[in-house]
């Protein structure tokens, strides 16, 4: 048969956009080919490495298992919305800068955008659930430690916590007091 | 020269790039227009393609050419390894490979390729075609001693037994030295398993005419040896091929292998030069790629009361696959390496490099030496326990002494390394009061704390060529931009590079400007990344260039200041007269001037090769902390920390960063991965993402990484290795802290949950009564 | 690019369902986390799909007038994580769906989808079978109302007439009134994967909290469905809460339960830690209820 398209109306990086899409399209292809945004990767294509990832109405998906048409008036971040019009960095994307978080780059765009969406939301998240709310992402070269430093240390700025956000660093070896059965 | 950026931990120069998603990779550069390639893989493990009717997939809307075995009218077997090349035949890696074949020897082999308008149309043909292949299907075999055996099936009729590699090291007299009396014998098998890499960008390329030549981009750590390596592949000169390599996300040494340039280069010929891409899916990547070796060893240890060694034997099999790739190489270096680690005056060495009807194992981080560091640091703790003493103290008896001396590779241990990396480790995580306390636990849930070691060698020198080529053109305004044939593939290459050279030449690191992406028509010729010699090699060629350029830099002031060029320095990008300090002229105003003079214009740039004919040993440890939930069958590392001995570390937060990476990938494969076949057909089960469980954000904790600098006598700037290191001593370390935490000594990887089931039934630490 | 042979886009359930009869061969759509895969896999290459992902009617919990909790199918995993009602009443289902994939999976899996795929390894599915949940399908005739042990046919079948989608899942007041409920996911990491078992418990204690007036148990990964393991459940059933009992209680259910060996986990492993789940999850059951073990 032959293919099937739609318009597809959405907000993409805070901008009112419409693009006629093949049905069959995921919201990777589109956010790849149609508008250019390639900071969106491929990784894995089944929603296991995360280095699609993209905000959909403030919560983190995998573009990859995303139909194309499901973005429908949708508001949709990728990595290029968080840079400013004159180049200005967001804290989070500096503070992968700053501590190391980023090496071949490939996983850096989901990783980001995940991130944001964690300091985003105010909350002060313990080291568990900080490594959770990343944990849908698989990086190979910088084994996660300088990543997780630089959203703890963004998330303890934005409520305030400079002098604990200095400390991050620092806390090297951890202490468990208690044993931790697997439950 | 004075150290402003040396030693300082300076942001990468890519880093605001990749935190902006501007950055460009291979498939962001590729035009939406190319044509899809998609490879067609054999589903035996061994067998003869007999025919493959291309008919129906032909037929798919939208396939422009289906190419099978058959349609491969010349022979061109080629290598495959990212190894220098040797212009003695007996030195030249083994040529077994082709770009397509009809005698596939694993599954996943490639036997054909679709190319299509659009990937629906690709894979709808490929699906197709992977029904329309007659094949003869052949015994195959996926284990490395099994294929030696006399009746396996044969892989490569040059190769009886399947062995393609066999080497020996002897020394001493071991049959004499153990009729010593009073000595303690060990023995143990150690075997580890299959992984892979997983950079997070699969391998991808694409090719197109230009001229009468081909171009071809692609995600490489070795853009010089793919030249070379297509031009053996498909027959044709080197010269006609031209290769770029963008940003790569992350290689590991996967990408040190030409993978499937040949293939996709070929295509483009035969579609009159268009342009066509091959993104290889990632459970193509897992199979289809290159894998790190599974290796078995056997190895025994003779010792006296007082814990030396008597005599020692070695022996390891080496499981590779159904292509050569690396050859020799990997068994070779574990071998090399055992007898220098603890050395023992009478030992007797064997390995075996064997074909198998496997996926291709190649180079991964660490080449060999996180196999063999597994062996060796689960044997010295097996022998430290013999003797009922402490493993860290066994160690430092016997390890590799100061003033060291390795007569091949002439390397030297110039410092106490090991005894610093320790006592810095065991300060870090608290080793001596963990050991104490972990003492005699009994209950469900226990801890334990061990440490290993290794010793790495730097580059690959003298086993082969060690070259590097730097240029340095500088701009009107004095800033710089250089090229190198070292490539950026994560690990921060560019910014130590420009660090070096904004030192060595005395001007500010925001004037030096790296070329990143290699282009072998462009940059000067390199081999690229590989070893943990990046920093070592690139230092040389970089130190010799740039004093070349400061050497004209300052003959030009003469010709402007009117001093001698013995008074003239360099400092921070300003011309100084050393007599008394007083500040010249600007680095720009005389590189403005010397353009543009009348008299003598001149555009400053160097340019230069360094043969390097040193190597370097690089040192370190790992200690690990766990706690084992016994009835569960989980181990759960607690605490990590690594100390390494690279020499000067050039960039402390980039150091950083690869012992991180290390660590990593040496908890999964301590813990986690492992690849798998189906023994009954050949297949692979989990090479996906899924299933193949490589660690996540969940499965770590904190990592640390701490350096002990013993400034490198050898090097350009200090430096030695530290790219591939940290993944060698992770497992063994974790495998020891378990045993200490539970007595059991696991001589297998990975200690998952499968392993720890299994061995702790075996002990009787878990009631297995109801769960027959 | 997907290799989708048509897509129909439901407006509404009542589209939904008459899509459903227009199209039989048509497979549904929900998030698409399994779905989607699959196509890219070739299983479901070249198919037609009714997508109802846009919905926004099947989203959402709420309790409905019987004082069932109604979870809408569409709705998100981490969406059920989130939600005030699911938290109060049945936290352990909200635990359960947190446990799947990645956050990102979390944000576009359903509980719709993890339950009508069929699979045994779905995190929610034998949390759902250990709440005795009702699925609720709509089809051309109306509503119908399935408990989910029927639900569950065998292996990826459930039972789906052609007309019909899922629309609801809901848990009765009986169930979840007093009840405390504890899940432990058995993986081989902490994240991004699929369970080795599953094993869901919950329990309700007696007034003075000496014993345990109801425990219901359900296991993923233990049989070609989920499943609850009864024997077990009729044997702890006005027990005292004693640490015995507990370790019997979890000896039974290998009674009910069958694991297969596959290369992803032997059956022994599995039989092994399917016991020593069961223990240690009732045990977090009578803490969370107030009880106490031995008390």
């Amino acid at each position: 048969m032959d293919n099937q398209y739609k318009v597809v109306h959405c907000t993409i990086n805070g901008k009112e956009v419409s693009q006629i899409v093949d049905v069959r399209a995921s919201l990777t292809d589109m956010l790849r080919n149609d508008y250019r945004l390639t900071s969106v990767k491929k990784g894995c294509e089944v929603g296991e490495c995360g280095a699609c990832t993209v905000i959909i109405n403030g919560e983190s998906f995998n573009s990859c298992i995303y139909l194309a048409v499901w973005a429908e008036g949708k508001e949709i971040w990728t990595l290029e919305g968080l840079t400013g019009p004159g180049g200005e960095l967001s804290d989070i994307q500096q503070a992968f800068i700053d501590e190391g978080a980023i090496q071949c780059g490939f996983c850096s765009p989901g990783f980001i955008l995940t991130s944001w969406e964690i300091v985003n939301s105010g909350r002060e998240y313990t080291d568990d659930e900080l490594r959770k709310a990343l944990s849908g992402h698989l990086c190979r070269c910088t084994g996660y430690e300088n990543i997780f430093r630089a959203v703890k240390k963004t998330m303890l700025r934005r409520l305030g916590k400079n002098e604990e956000a200095e400390l991050v660093n620092s806390q090297g070896i951890t202490e468990y007091p208690d044993p931790m059965p697997f439950k | 020269m004075s150290n402003k950026y040396i030693g300082q931990a300076v942001k990468r120069l890519d880093a605001r790039d990749k935190a902006m998603g501007r950055i460009k990779y291979a498939d962001d550069l590729c035009d939406k227009g190319a044509l899809i390639i998609r490879v067609l893989h054999s589903t035996v493990a061994n067998g003869i393609v007999k025919s493959i009717d291309t008919t129906e997939a032909e037929k798919v809307p939208g396939v422009v050419k289906v190419f099978t075995c058959f349609d491969l009218k010349e022979k061109h077997y080629y290598p495959t390894a990212g190894h220098p090349w040797s212009t003695d035949p007996a030195h030249q890696d083994i040529a077994d490979r082709l770009i397509m074949t009809d005698r596939p020897l694993f599954y996943g082999d490639d036997i054909g390729a679709v190319v299509a308008e659009n990937e629906v149309a690709a894979s709808q043909a490929l699906s197709i075609l992977e029904k329309a292949v007659v094949y003869e299907e052949l015994p195959f075999v996926l284990e490395a001693q099994e294929a030696m055996e006399e009746d396996a099936p044969l892989l490569h009729e040059k190769y009886p037994n399947n062995v393609l590699g066999h080497s020996e090291v002897h020394m001493g007299n071991v049959e004499e030295a153990i009729k010593e009396p009073g000595l303690t014998k060990v023995e143990g098998w150690y075997e580890t398993q299959p992984v892979q890499h997983c950079h997070i960008e699969n391998f991808i390329c694409y090719a197109y005419g230009e001229g009468d030549r081909t171009v071809i981009v692609s995600s490489t750590q070795i853009p010089h040896i793919v030249r070379r390596v297509v031009g053996q592949a498909t027959g044709m000169d080197w010269g006609k091929f031209r290769i770029i390599k963008p940003y790569i996300g992350g290689g590991f040494g996967n990408k040190q292998d030409v993978l499937y340039e040949p293939l996709t280069a070929w295509i483009s010929i035969q579609l009159g030069g268009r342009l066509v891409k091959l993104d290889v899916p990632r459970e193509e990547t897992f199979i289809c790629n290159r894998i790190r070796h599974a290796i078995k060893y056997h190895i025994t240890s003779w010792m006296r009361p007082d814990g030396s060694f008597a005599a020692r034997t070695f022996k390891a099999w080496c499981n590779n696959g159904a292509y050569s790739s690396h050859c020799h190489a990997i068994a070779a270096k574990g071998l090399n390496a055992f007898p220098q680690l603890y050395p023992c005056d009478n030992f007797d060495g064997e390995t075996w490099t064997v074909y198998t009807n496997r996926s291709v194992a190649g180079a991964m981080r660490g080449y060999g030496m996180p196999q063999a560091s597994y062996a060796f640091e689960c044997h010295t703790e097996d022998c430290a326990r013999a003797m009922g003493m402490d493993p860290l103290e066994f160690r430092r008896q016997n390890l590799m002494p100061v003033g060291y001396y390795h007569a091949f590779s002439k390397n030297e241990l110039y410092s106490d390394s090991f005894n610093q990396c320790f006592d810095k480790g065991a300060e870090i995580i608290g080793y001596f009061d963990k050991v104490e306390k972990y003492k005699n636990q009994t209950g469900d849930i226990r801890r334990g704390i061990a440490v290993s070691t290794y010793w790495y060698n730097t580059a690959v020198y003298p086993i082969a060529l060690e070259t590097s080529s730097c240029r340095i053109v500088m701009n009107q305004d004095g800033s710089v931009q250089f090229q190198l044939g070292e490539t950026e593939i994560g690990q921060g290459a560019d910014t130590v590079a420009a660090q070096m050279i904004a030192d060595t030449v005395g001007i500010p690191l925001d004037m030096v400007h790296p070329m990143s992406c290699q282009d072998t028509d462009i940059t000067p010729f390199g081999t690229g990344v590989y070893a943990s010699r990046g920093t070592y090699t690139l230092g040389f060629s970089i130190k010799q260039t740039s004093m070349l350029l400061k050497e004209k830099i300052l003959e030009a002031a003469h010709q402007f200041t009117r001093m001698p060029v013995f008074n003239l320095d360099i400092v921070d990008g300003m011309i100084i007269r050393k007599t008394d300090g007083r500040e010249l002229m600007t680095i720009g105003e005389l590189a403005l001037s010397k353009l543009y003079t009348t008299e003598g214009s001149q555009h400053l740039t160097a340019e230069s090769t360094y043969q390097i004919k040193s190597n370097a040993y690089s040192f370190g440890c790992c200690f690990a902390e766990v706690e084992v939930d016994i009835p569960m069958c989980r181990a759960r590392l607690l605490n990590i920390v690594n100390v390494h001995d690279c020499g000067q570390v050039i960039n402390p937060m980039l150091a950083e960063g690869q012992v991180h990476g290390g660590q990593s990938m040496g908890i999964g494969y301590a813990l986690s991965e492992k690849l798998m076949w189906d023994t009954k057909t050949g297949k692979p089960l989990n090479n996906n993402l899924l299933d193949y469980k490589m660690s996540s954000f969940m499965d770590h904790p904190r990592l640390n990484a701490a350096f002990v600098e013993n400034y490198e006598p050898t090097s350009a700037y200090g430096t030695k290795g530290l790219g591939e290191p940290p993944v060698c001593p992770v497992a063994p370390a974790i495998r020891n802290a378990i045993g200490q935490a539970t007595g059991i000594y696991i001589n297998e990887l990975p200690l998952s949950p499968h392993t720890l089931f299994r061995e702790f039934t075996e002990a009787g630490l878990i009631d297995d009564s109801f769960a027959e | 690019m997907y290799d989708i042979k048509a897509l129909y886009e439901a407006e509404s359930v009542e589209h939904a369902v008459q899509l459903r009869q227009e199209h039989p061969e048509a497979q549904i759509l929900a998030g698409g986390s399994d779905v989607l895969v699959q196509i890219r896999e070739g299983r479901r290459a070249g198919c037609e799909f009714i997508s109802i992902y846009m919905l926004d009617e099947l989203r959402g919990v709420s309790i409905d007038e019987e004082e069932n909790i109604r979870i809408g199918s569409l709705t998100s995993f981490s969406h059920i994580t989130k939600d005030p009602i699911i938290q109060k009443y049945i936290n352990v289902l909200g635990e359960a769906v947190d446990m799947v994939g990645g956050p990102q999976i979390r944000a576009i899996g359903t509980i719709g989808g993890n339950t009508c795929n069929g699979v045994t390894s779905a995190d929610s599915a034998s949390t759902l079978m250990a709440w005795d949940a009702i699925i609720e399908l709509t089809g051309a005739n109306g509503v119908r109302r399935v408990p989910i042990k029927d639900f569950y046919i065998k292996a990826k079948v459930v039972d789906i007439k052609p007309d019909e989608i899922q629309t609801a899942i809901l848990i009765p007041k009986a169930s979840y009134e007093n009840c405390f409920g504890h899940y432990i996911k058995y993986s081989m990491r902490n994240a991004l994967d699929i369970a080795t078992t599953g094993c869901s418990v919950n329990a309700v204690l007696s007034a003075d909290k000496k014993s345990f007036e109801r425990v219901r148990i359900g296991y993923g990964v233990a049989a070609p469905i989920p499943v609850r393991a009864y024997t077990a459940e009729e044997f702890i059933k006005g027990k005292e809460i004693t640490e015995e009992n507990i370790k019997k209680f979890a000896e039974t259910v290998l009674e009910d339960i069958n694991p297969r060996d596959s290369w992803r986990a032997g059956k022994a492993l599995r039989r092994h830690i399917s016991v020593v789940m069961a223990e240690r999850a009732l045990k977090e059951c009578v803490e969370l209820a107030g009880g106490e073990i031995n008390g």
